[in-house]
């Protein structure tokens, strides 16, 4: 599932980033931001007008990010991390 | 004898970094520019606990060693000591979140990896514990091999044995260490800072009860817009309604000062350029402070809170619309404070196109020193009467001036977005920090500095063109049997005969083209200038000179007029600082005279078309 789908409030976990899709700076502030295989996710929020961008928590961080970037990441919920 | 040695203090946005920075210099802060870039430098001086003294300077907030935008450039000159006009530091400090082990120590291993001195500051371990985590800080200090202090900024927890573990660091600064820069993956550091993170982390689950509740509301689809718009209506409500009792106490003193100085000296030039000059043109200028206080006031208080990123998320769709990102709400926000602070946050904008569109349309946000002249013209012009429940109309006049001058920002930049800033729309993507009570002494601290600049600018810039006009209005004086106004003899008043034929079909009579001139440098010398004009023109005049610049403005001009002046001051890009600001940041004179003349042009629009409106509706 790419987590822009992900429905608020299910706990998963990160498997897999396209990397290579996204730009070099927008994917660097993304592994800065915590954003890594392996880590828990889970989607928070959504914006009014649209429900873009979104809230997701990564680790401890809750991070805003748009449903496009969202859309570079994919995730498992339940247990199978 | 040797400089202080210094100290850098680093660490990720959001870690309290300007809370430590804060609790450990107290006021003894400088806050100046680097050579080239206008990155501020904020730097302090604190003593040891034997009494050595040292410099802490504060550095940006940075994720890591791998500068996004020239923000965080410095960060990692400084720290590798490439940055020109500074000293290379004898130590870090390192500032990270004890709640957010796993992502901050990432930064804090790229810094040991360098060699210097390290000291860290597991900071706000009382939210940590609040979240449920609980931090061994001896076993983060072995893991690391650094000393580790647990502090609480905010509270000033942990302060004085963060002291003496930089004091047992610090040598006599005659030798400087050399950091050694050696590239790391980003991917491998996160994975180390994660295994270091839960090794010294005990994890109760607990819910981040507080910052999850608030979100629920702050950020829900239909009550966190409301709120917002709520917010920015109490924020400017309260400008003009808290300021009354204080804006009167400095007209007293002003009017005292006046009185004092008028016993004091024999009537003659120097006592009207004290009286007349100085005072009437600086006094029209402070009396404002208090406004522009409770307008930072609402400012810092945002974002020390953490609300300020909520606003920039709820904001993000609609500033996409016209092709920025919510990212740049936050400069624009600070613009309705100043603009020069706003157009230096767009820094943090890493996208060039976004941050230039966001420059460029930052001096669009009714900025403080509007609202001198906004107040004067509202107050003298707009009836004190309510609309409705707790709606007056000065507020209400007030409020749409700000909102025209954000329905022009929005439609400058879709246009500039399609045209001179053209290019792809980048992402959005921002820690959303937890919410905090803000330290009210960080907020008097802020407030503080903003008084300081806002006083030295009255007393700089805006005396040394008060006096100047003051002379310009006054000499050459007229010969004997001159049957005109003694002002239309002296320089400024031809000068402003010269530009009245220009600002004519806009309703400006030649009192608004004389102000327009100084106020060149500073919006708020539009009032002191015409203060000091209908101050000289009502000579000796006791009964006129009584009367303050509202009620001498009241039936001097026209309705129509002294609403195109306010259109004008919504567009009009009057102010140095700005168009220096501009000049700095954008690397050259092109952008910034692009600047004039758009808003120019704009301001000449939107005056003519309010002038004659109103006259057609029969104002």
């Amino acid at each position: 599932m790419r987590l822009d789908e992900l429905p608020r409030g299910t706990p998963a976990t990160i498997d897999r980033i396209d990397w290579e899709q996204l730009p070099a700076h927008e994917a660097r502030r993304m592994r800065e931001l915590g954003f890594d295989e392996g880590v828990s996710v889970a989607k928070l929020h959504a914006a009014p007008l649209g429900a873009d961008p979104i809230a997701v928590r990564v680790g401890r961080m809750t991070i805003a990010l748009r449903r496009a970037q969202a859309a570079r990441v994919s995730v498992t919920t339940g247990g199978a991390a | 004898m040797t400089p202080a040695p210094m100290i850098a203090l680093v660490g990720n946005p959001n870690a309290g970094k300007s809370a430590l920075f804060n609790a450990l210099t107290g006021a003894r802060q400088k806050v100046g520019n680097y050579p080239g870039v206008t990155v501020e430098r904020k730097s302090g001086r604190m003593a040891l606990d034997d009494g050595r003294p040292v410099e802490l300077v504060d550095l940006p907030g940075t994720y890591s060693l791998d500068p996004a935008s020239p923000d965080e450039a410095v960060t990692r000159d400084v720290v590798l000591g490439r940055q020109a006009g500074e000293r290379r530091p004898q130590a870090l400090l390192v500032v990270v979140d004890a709640g957010n082990l796993d992502n901050h120590l990432r930064f804090t291993l790229q810094l040991i990896a360098l060699g210097l001195p390290v000291v860290v500051a597991l900071n706000m371990v009382d939210m940590a514990e609040r979240d449920g985590l609980r931090i061994d800080a001896e076993r983060l200090a072995a893991e690391l091999g650094v000393a580790v202090i647990p502090t609480v900024a905010v509270r000033r927890r942990g302060i004085a044995e963060l002291r003496a573990a930089l004091a047992a660091l610090v040598g006599d600064g005659s030798r400087v260490p050399e950091p050694a820069a050696e590239p790391v993956d980003i991917a491998t550091l996160q994975r180390r800072a994660r295994t270091v993170a839960a090794a010294a982390t005990a994890e109760e689950p607990v819910a981040r009860r507080i910052t999850h509740a608030l979100d629920a509301i702050a950020l829900h689809p239909v009550a966190g817009p409301l709120i917002l718009a709520a917010i920015m209506f109490l924020m400017f409500q309260a400008v003009f309604s808290w300021s009354e009792a204080p804006v009167g106490w400095i007209e007293a003193g002003v009017a005292a000062l006046q009185n004092a100085t008028k016993d004091a000296l024999a009537p003659g030039l120097l006592r009207s350029a004290l009286v007349e000059g100085v005072l009437g043109g600086v006094g029209a200028v402070v009396v404002f402070l208090p406004l522009i206080l409770i307008l930072f006031f609402f400012i810092l208080l945002l974002e020390a809170s953490g609300y300020m990123v909520r606003a920039a998320f709820l904001m993000d769709r609609l500033m996409a619309r016209v092709g920025l990102s919510g990212r740049a709400f936050i400069p624009l926000l600070s613009s309705f404070a100043c603009a020069v602070p706003g157009i230096m946050a767009t820094r943090t904008i890493d996208d060039p196109k976004d941050r230039l569109t966001t420059i460029l349309i930052a001096p669009l946000m009714t900025c403080s020193a509007r609202l001198p002249v906004y107040a004067v013209i509202i107050g003298a012009f707009i009836p004190e009467r309510t609309v409705g429940p707790g709606i007056e109309l000065q507020g209400l006049v007030l409020f749409c001036l700000y909102i025209v001058g954000i329905i022009g920002a929005m439609a400058a930049a879709l246009v500039l977005r399609r045209t001179v800033a053209k290019g792809p729309s980048h992402g959005f993507m921002m820690e959303m920090p937890r919410y905090q009570a803000p330290s009210p002494r960080d907020l008097a601290i802020g407030l503080w500095q903003r008084a300081l600049i806002f006083l030295k600018r009255a007393g700089t810039i805006i005396a040394a063109t008060t006096v100047l006009l003051w002379l310009l209005l006054t000499f050459p004086q007229p010969p004997a049997g001159y049957d005109k106004p003694a002002i239309d003899y002296s320089v400024a008043g031809r000068a402003a005969g010269a530009l009245e034929p220009l600002v004519r079909p806009i309703g400006f009579n030649q009192d608004i083209a004389l102000a327009l001139i100084p106020a060149m440098a500073a919006r708020e010398v539009a009032v002191s200038a015409l203060a000091t004009v209908y101050s000289i023109q009502a000579g000796d005049d006791e009964a006129a000179q009584e009367k303050g610049l509202v009620d001498r403005l009241r039936g001097r001009w026209p309705l129509p007029t002294a609403l195109a002046f306010l259109a004008w001051f919504v567009f009009a890009p009057q102010c140095l600082s700005t168009i220096a600001v501009t000049r700095r940041e954008t690397n050259g004179w092109r952008w910034p005279a692009f600047m004039l003349l758009y808003l120019f042009a704009l301001a000449y629009i939107a005056a003519g078309i309010t002038y004659w409106t109103a006259v057609a509706a029969g104002l």
